[in-house]
């Protein structure tokens, strides 16, 4: 009986293993999830006030520099907010007049579905479990996001449910580029938990600590993005480069704490992607 | 039996909810609580090599669809965490009191060294460094966390020698 129970487990890894997202294990998969669900949402609704009150306790320990620290960004934020004010009103006005067509641009462009986080993994990989799926117009590749910054992307979905891959795992990489200085690179894990750097930027290019990194959208026909150009993600806390390397070593800051997510946002596209032909 | 099938499936269900919606986040000290394999040890504890294998299997199964991991991983290691911790509480384990406390404090350390080897096997990300720093915390909180819920499944199945006595009495 035992044996028998060990052989099927796996049977059931081998199938479950090679076979594609749209085969018939994940379909009984997803119709499993879309049960447990509701469980799921009820406990996480239950476990709430307590983690709320242990965040909030949690977050009084460096209140005091965290304070001193946000009010020297609001000052330096503001300022480039002028700027920025100014640049999107000639940006908005130059575009009508040449009538430029675009690509699906963030935010505009998109639909956003607000869903909460249902379900962690485990502690191996960076994947979390949302409350909505493909009935709420969610599908594999959706990009999810908070209003700090790029979270990951759906990888598997069911009916009410998906399964969304955080940007911190060690299978995602996104194209990014310097916000300051336009160098493109590859975001993707670092040496140590949590950790992004950003990857395949020439020693030719620019980039300094405190440049913001956003993503940039599809720069390849061979390899399009999945997310929209211009969803922040981190900023860039370290830049070295050695003699023997032929890439800079940039590390970079989440926008996000991935460690803390409690909600997020899936952009369903309103307009399709332009094809290359 | 009956009622034992389904409270225990009520418990396990319940211990695979919280796992997955509230516990897989909580990291103390680095360590990560595992509810659903200390309950499992609670059960298999109290019913025996066979229960502790079905039941291992079907709340694994359940745990990989829950979070979309892949089918029969969850499954197969708790099939054996079942059945070791089963054969263990019928033989040596059977009558003592710190049971419990071996038994999950050996099955977590199996665990977490049996999942990392199959996560390597499967091509997938298996961090050995990070699990083998976290296993003494949570093999800790693992250890906390079986006293309770010791209590409430012995509560729920009763211990099987006490029938036999009760019965032995009677007769």
């Amino acid at each position: 009986m035992v044996a028998s129970l060990v052989v099927l487990a796996l049977i059931l890894i081998t199938i479950s293993f090679r076979e594609p997202t749209s085969g018939p294990l994940h379909g009984v998969q997803s119709a499993g999830a879309t049960v447990l669900r509701p469980f799921e949402v009820a406990a996480e609704r239950v476990a709430r006030p307590f983690r709320d009150v242990y965040g909030y306790f949690a977050g009084l320990v460096h209140v005091k520099s965290e304070n001193k620290k946000l009010k020297a960004e609001v000052n330096q934020l503001r300022q480039k907010a002028l700027l920025g004010e100014a640049a999107r009103a000639q940006n908005t006005e130059l575009r009508r007049q040449l009538h430029f067509r675009d690509s699906p641009a963030f935010p505009g462009d998109y639909t956003a579905v607000n869903t909460r986080i249902i379900g962690w993994r485990n502690e191996f990989d960076e994947r979390v479990v949302i409350a909505a799926g493909r009935n709420a117009g969610i599908h594999q590749e959706t990009p999810v996001v908070t209003s700090d910054g790029l979270v990951g992307s759906v990888t598997q979905v069911s009916g009410t449910a998906a399964l969304v891959t955080l940007l911190t795992d060690e299978s995602s990489a996104v194209q990014a580029r310097d916000q300051d200085t336009g160098a493109f690179g590859v975001v993707r894990h670092g040496e140590g938990e949590s950790s992004l750097i950003v990857d395949r930027v020439t020693k030719d290019k620019r980039v300094a600590e405190g440049d913001v990194i956003v993503t940039a959208g599809t720069r390849s026909k061979q390899y399009p993005s999945l997310f929209p150009a211009s969803i922040p993600i981190g900023y860039v806390v370290s830049v070295g480069q050695s003699d023997t390397a032929p890439f800079k070593q940039i590390q970079i800051q989440p926008f996000v704490d991935f460690s803390s997510l409690d909600a997020v946002t899936a952009l369903i596209t309103k307009k399709h992607n332009p094809e290359a032909p | 039996m009956a009622a034992d099938i389904a409270k225990a499936g009520m418990l396990l269900f319940l211990s695979v909810v919280i796992q997955l919606s509230i516990l897989a986040q909580v990291s103390i000290l680095g360590g990560h609580p595992n509810l659903l394999l200390v309950t499992l040890v609670c059960v298999a504890l109290l019913r025996g090599a066979l229960f502790g294998a079905v039941a291992g299997f079907s709340a694994g199964l359940l745990a990989d669809t829950g979070v979309f991991g892949t089918l029969g991983f969850t499954a197969l290691l708790l099939t054996l965490a079942g059945y070791w911790t089963g054969r263990y509480g019928e033989t040596t384990g059977r009558d003592r009191a710190h049971a419990p406390a071996v038994s999950i404090a050996v099955i977590t350390v199996l665990y977490q060294i049996a999942a990392l080897i199959l996560r390597y096997m499967l091509g997938q990300n298996a961090p050995g460094g990070a699990i083998f720093e976290a296993l003494v915390p949570t093999v800790l909180l693992n250890l906390i966390l079986i006293f309770p819920v010791y209590a409430l499944t012995r509560r729920l199945l009763r211990p099987r020698e006490w029938v036999t006595r009760e019965v032995q009495l009677l007769g």
